[in-house]
């Protein structure tokens, strides 16, 4: 019991969830957008490993690393394209679709990878985000430490947050965005196109994905390596639910979670002894959980997953 | 674009469909691979060559079609009435892990074929159980399936990774995080001596003609596709269908189990965390490639096996990194849905 006071009392601890809070953050305000259009985006795993990549390989290049945020945005947003095609356009099963999405960014990435960085030993690094000081707040006992030591991209997503919660409620742009999601009759009836809004919805839903793995080549870390999203994409997916698709709530899952990750991982160094497999296993076990109590109460956008052809019902 | 349509699905089309697919796939990946800075041409031949040119390849390449024809099956039997089973992989690797713990010395004193027999039985149910457990949840609370699979295979694997390096440690294996064998009475005959292939190919096959011969002519085959058509029809039809999509998934948790279990019996004899280059995820594409049919799944393995061992090769000899085989597989994938609504569509004038 002691040691889980110690724990909580720790800042490094609260530092350390915002950070792993970040990259899901990201990516489940993407695929809330995605699905709040109607379209169910499982390409996230891939698209955030895509994102992953081209970040950080823009910045091995030479390039800034904003640039390296803005190139992973466009990587995501050309596979949210794709998706938004076959998906949208065509009408294919969203699950299926999603999931070859998922295979070729995540293979595509491991591949142009391989064919244009030399790995020796060790993967080769960039200079990642440093953490921001702030005048005074950073100074701050406990506080400064936990919340005003962050990197940029932390601060990014927290914006976002805001901005997605603010366009989806209260901006015409939102409603249309959720009246596909709801009713694409209706939205067509009202002589907008519901298949270009769920196109842009996914497009920019996918861009966010990208920017959270992106996250974990330049900031969480500085290198890139296969499989180093380890289904944080289906992790978001699940938080989605969870967040009942409210970007408030979402956020409020993301923290949630990225707390019991960070817990358990000191818990894991004060329990020497266990196996270190169940502590991992943890995550996947709470995502499982949290999907199972939330899903009878959970309000589903209505045309979720219902391709939309006109004349046809 | 508007569709219409069609008026029947012909054959023809259901046959053309994946192989336009591949088509697609291989030139849109000739591009990739030239940019690697190696001819296409010179690349895909070595593939060829990697993986059909010699009795030798030949054997190797159908000793990785094996459990692709399982999970495959798993895939096309689930997807069929649409119970979305993302958890081959998962299912592959309890497959394997049960098998190779009761194989080791609890199964051994018993006459081979029983013992097989068994050991095939057990690991079967061990996955059933694992797909039955999320399609339950999805039929009581409503829980996506596609989700709470994806996510159970990062827990079986991790679950995998706790019994090889403790309960089910080698202690021969130098520290290596490997399972102990299955005891050697045990192993599957070879199919052809000196060679790496095993009679588990004759298994998947009768596999194959089995779920064939269940789906084309039983009644619960003709239940299996009612659900996956429209559930609302085939529930107003008297259609149980809680204890169909549970028997489906009874279905498809033991197949890919199988896979697992028949390569431990097979080629590897032990379990690692590793032993499964993704062939739960390869099974999806094995399936929709086959347009979910039983005789397809067979082709449609051997053709990913092809892929996976020529660029193995190709690899080798030309420094193309040998992800380009799982980049044709995806493409593959997305090249046949978008193959398959053609079949069932047609673009209006």
């Amino acid at each position: 019991m002691s040691t889980t006071l110690d724990i909580l009392a720790s800042a490094s601890l609260w530092a350390a969830v915002l950070r792993i809070a970040t990259p899901l953050i990201f990516g489940v305000l993407g695929a809330l957008i995605c699905e709040r259009a109607g379209v169910l985006n499982l390409g996230i795993e891939g698209i955030m490993t895509m994102g992953a990549m081209s970040g950080w390989l823009t910045v091995y290049w030479g390039g800034s690393l904003w640039f390296g945020l803005l190139a992973a945005a466009l990587s995501g947003m050309a596979f949210g394209w794709l998706h938004a095609k076959l998906t949208v356009s065509l009408g294919l099963s969203q699950h299926v679709t999603g999931l070859g999405i998922t295979l070729l960014a995540a293979s595509l990435s491991y591949y142009l990878y391989r064919m244009w960085v030399q790995v020796g030993d060790l993967p080769p690094t960039i200079t990642p985000f440093e953490p921001i000081r702030f005048p005074v707040l950073s100074d701050l006992p406990f506080l400064g430490e936990a919340l005003f030591a962050q990197t940029a991209p932390t601060y990014l997503a927290l914006a976002f947050v805001a901005l997605t919660a603010w366009i989806l409620a209260r901006t015409p742009l939102g409603l249309a965005v959720r009246m596909a999601g709801e009713n694409p009759h209706a939205v067509d009836a009202q002589g907008l196109n519901p298949l270009a809004i769920r196109t842009g919805a996914v497009m920019a839903g996918s861009a966010l994905m990208a920017v959270g793995g992106a996250f974990l080549t330049m900031a969480a870390f500085n290198s890139f390596f296969p499989t180093m999203v380890q289904g944080r994409g289906w992790i978001c997916i699940a938080l989605v639910v969870f967040a009942s698709w409210q970007p408030g709530k979402a956020l409020i899952g993301a923290l949630l979670f990225a707390l019991f990750d960070a817990f358990q991982l000191r818990l894991q160094t004060a329990i020497p002894g266990a196996p270190y497999q169940l502590f991992l296993m943890a995550p996947y076990v709470l995502s499982i959980l949290a999907l199972v109590l939330v899903a009878r109460r959970a309000r589903v956008p209505e045309a979720l997953m219902q391709p939309y052809r006109r004349g046809e019902r | 674009m508007q569709f219409e349509r069609r008026a029947d699905v012909s054959v023809t089309l259901l046959v053309v469909a994946p192989l336009a697919a591949i088509t697609v796939a291989l030139l849109l990946c000739a591009g990739l691979i030239a940019a690697a800075g190696v001819s296409p041409i010179t690349a895909y031949g070595e593939m060829l060559r990697g993986a059909l040119g010699s009795r030798l390849s030949i054997t190797e390449t159908l000793t990785r079609a094996i459990p692709l024809i399982f999970t495959g099956l798993a895939a096309a039997v689930a997807f069929r009435a649409r119970v979305w089973n993302i958890g081959g992989e998962g299912q592959f690797y309890i497959g394997a892990l049960v098998t190779a713990g009761l194989g080791h010395s609890l199964f051994a004193s018993l006459p081979a074929p029983i013992a097989i027999s068994l050991l095939l039985a057990v690991s079967a149910i061990c996955g059933a159980l694992l797909l039955m457990a999320p399609v339950a949840l999805r039929l009581r609370f409503g829980v996506d399936e596609v989700v709470v699979t994806l996510l159970m295979n990062f827990i079986v694997l991790l679950f995998v990774g706790l019994m090889v390096e403790g309960p089910l440690k080698d202690p021969m294996a130098f520290g290596w995080p490997q399972s102990v064998p299955v005891d050697p009475s045990l192993r599957l005959p070879r199919l052809v001596p000196r060679t790496r292939l095993h009679i588990g190919l004759l298994v998947a096959l009768v596999a194959a003609l089995t779920v064939w011969i269940v789906q084309a002519r039983t009644v619960f085959g003709t239940e299996m596709r009612a659900a996956g058509l429209s559930p609302r029809a085939a529930a107003f039809a008297g259609i149980p269908l809680p204890r169909i999509l549970m028997s489906v998934a009874f279905l498809s948790g033991g197949l890919a189990a199988l896979a697992g279990s028949v390569e431990v019996l097979g080629p590897t004899g032990y379990v690692t965390t590793t032993m499964s280059p993704g062939f739960g995820y390869a099974g999806i594409v094995v399936a929709m490639l086959a347009a979910l049919h039983p005789a397809g799944v067979v082709a449609a393995a051997i053709f990913i096996a092809t892929v996976f061992v020529g660029a193995d090769a190709m690899s080798r000899a030309t420094g193309v990194p040998s992800f380009i085989a799982d980049v044709i597989m995806s493409v593959s994938l997305l090249a046949m849905l978008t193959a398959l609504l053609f079949t069932t569509y047609r673009i209006k004038r």
